[in-house]
């Protein structure tokens, strides 16, 4: 059964724009120019209980509107959306019990307190019973490796430990939907792994929905097995993860070792070399020309080992998004 | 807790589960205001200051004459005054709550409200509530040495209806400063910046709710200040105390003052609703 369904939603926003230097002010004082800038455009997607999405997209290019949208927070301007079965902008409080929204800038706690008493509140807030809530509670504060640090003043803690406070927050009415918004942003690798592996557990474990954005590729591989790409406020794909490197990039890797201790001369005919270390050389070549640049480099030099690989997702999403037209890529 | 199979709660659970969710408000509010207790302490007695330079200052224009009256108060009646002024200000002053509620706006952490299943405005005069109880526990000692000290300008009690709706009074100065305060919060809404509009509504309410001088003073030149809310700040409990209001007027004085309640509380509903509406539509 789809939990979220979102078909041509947009919005548009009205961004006021001042010319340079003190007349454009004076001016300004009577007369407000404006632009419309359209945050998303046209974005339609169902997604089923328990899938768990990644949506990618370079700063600006709608996601976080999105998901604000879909919490909501911001009225779209036309399209509908409906999550487990709730208009959220209508903000009803069946809906706002059954799901959370986690963002980076951390809101949910308070600040002089200890993270317990912020969590007792949520129990009341989201009238969690109270059997319900010590154990949910016991399971998350061991899961998240934070039993010591209950009792410790919110201020007190690191980024990381106060991320994973906000997850137990956000997580203790048990939510069928979640929604993370680069819930890694600012973490050292060790508590973004951490805040990975939590995730992966519990959602398989519980079998929430969740929508992830994050500009982490690391997060997105070893989270999710769908993406949605949005560009400037329209979806580029929506699919396997593993079919972006496929549908996107133009280019494959190729892995040599040579030989003898150097390197040839004149690899740069085939592509743009990214790494060498004799006797080791990695070349990015365009994905037609890989068997033709393989013959050649094998009948012109003796090889020791040789391997074509993928480029790093990450590349290939960076190089999409640097791209000026990607909307047309797509198409 | 019982839920029934629709979710729902009955209507006896339903307002028990929003009282405890208040008291849990209130006893939140209340530990986080005592992180802070040798600050808040500092702050409440500096807030004496001002009532010794006001009966300085008092006794100078009545140079000691005990006789001379000035619009119906002579010497001792006007220390008395400012004493309940003071009182009443403890009640009504609200602290940071409309810049607090800008920033949320500005800042976005206004969102949790949005998002949680959870009234802004009712946490918001909960967590006052148990802002104040922590200032009437620090500040009590203080306020009886004061009114100890000034024994000798101070009337005798009041019949007991007076002390009823001295009280009362107070009571509700508390909701019509708050419901004040948080309205020119939320204006935040519509100007980003709203630092000086309520730096012009903390000069306004203390010509208008009687702190600086008693409103008799005043309203020779202002004739509408009976007609404003903010008298209810400081000039109605003072005044209902030392016998200004007649106690035939007594019961219509609450109930104006409790119109006003009303009238202030649907305004911030509509001014909430509106500004989130408009919040909704510029990104949230």
């Amino acid at each position: 059964m789809a939990a979220i369904e979102v078909r041509e939603l947009c919005r548009e926003y009205k961004v006021f724009r001042k010319r340079e230097g003190l007349m454009a002010s004076v001016r300004g004082l009577f007369h407000r120019e404006h632009t419309i800038v359209s945050a998303v455009r046209n974005v339609s997607f169902t997604i089923e209980e328990g899938e768990m999405v990644a949506f990618l997209g370079p700063n600006g290019a709608g996601k976080t509107t999105t998901l604000k949208l879909l919490s909501g927070l911001v009225v779209p301007s036309s399209g509908t959306a409906t999550v487990l079965g709730h208009v959220p902008w209508k903000r009803e409080d069946a809906y706002r019990r059954r799901f959370s929204l986690v963002t980076g800038q951390k809101e949910q706690l308070w600040w002089d307190l200890p993270a317990q008493e912020s969590f007792r509140l949520h129990k009341e807030i989201y009238r969690i019973p109270a059997e319900d809530y010590r154990r949910r509670l016991d399971e998350l504060t061991d899961l998240l490796e934070v039993r010591r640090l209950m009792s410790q003043p919110v201020r007190e803690l690191s980024l990381g430990e106060r991320m994973r406070m906000e997850l137990i927050a956000a997580l203790l009415h048990r939510p069928d939907v979640l929604f993370l918004d680069e819930p890694t942003i600012g973490l050292d690798v060790v508590s973004q792994r951490r805040v990975q592996e939590f995730l992966r557990h519990y959602q398989r474990e519980q079998h929430i929905t969740v929508i992830l954005t994050s500009h982490y590729m690391k997060d997105v591989e070893a989270l999710c097995e769908r993406a949605i790409v949005i560009n400037k406020g329209i979806v580029i794909h929506d699919g396997p993860l593993a079919a972006i490197i496929d549908r996107f990039s133009r280019h494959k890797i190729i892995e040599l070792q040579f030989s003898d201790n150097g390197c040839p001369d004149g690899l740069e005919r085939f592509g743009r070399i990214i790494e060498t270390r004799p006797p080791r050389v990695r070349i990015q070549v365009e994905k037609q020309r890989v068997s033709e640049c393989l013959a050649t480099i094998l009948a012109e030099n003796s090889v020791d080992d040789i391997s074509v690989v993928e480029r790093p997702l990450e590349d290939v999403i960076a190089e999409l998004f640097s791209s000026d037209d990607a909307a047309r890529a797509a198409k | 807790m019982t839920v029934s199979s629709s979710g729902a709660l009955s209507f006896a659970e339903e307002l028990r589960a929003r009282l405890r969710l208040k008291w849990l408000i209130l006893r939140t509010a209340t530990e986080e205001r005592l992180v802070y207790r040798a600050d808040f302490a500092f702050s409440t007695l500096v807030r004496f200051l001002p009532i010794v330079t006001q009966i300085f200052l008092w006794s100078a224009i009545f140079q000691n004459d005990t006789v001379r009256t000035m619009k119906g108060y002579n010497f001792g009646q006007m220390v008395s005054y400012f004493l309940l002024v003071m009182m009443a200000r403890a009640f009504s002053s609200m602290p940071g709550l409309a810049t607090g509620i800008a920033t949320s706006i500005a800042d976005g952490s206004i969102r949790k409200y949005l998002i949680q299943p959870v009234d802004m405005l009712d946490h918001l005069f909960w967590h006052r509530v148990a802002h104040k109880l922590v200032y009437y526990v620090i500040a009590a000692g203080p306020f009886a040495l004061v009114f100890w000290l000034c024994r000798a300008h101070l009337p005798g009690w009041p019949a007991w209806p007076v002390t009823v709706a001295f009280v009362a009074s107070l009571l509700m100065s508390f909701a019509v400063g708050f419901l004040i305060e948080s309205l020119i919060g939320l204006i935040a809404f519509w100007f980003l910046e709203v630092s000086s509009l309520i730096f012009i509504y903390m000069m306004l309410s203390y010509f208008l709710s009687g702190h600086m001088i008693p409103l008799e003073l005043l309203s020779q030149w202002i004739p509408f200040v009976d007609y404003l809310p903010f008298k209810y700040l400081a000039y109605t409990p003072a005044a209902i105390m030392l016998g200004k209001i007649p106690a035939e007027h007594l019961p219509m004085e609450l109930v104006v003052q409790a119109a006003w309640i009303v009238a202030l509380l649907i305004i911030n509903r509509i001014a909430f609703n509106r500004g989130v509406r408009r919040y909704s539509s510029f990104g949230g």
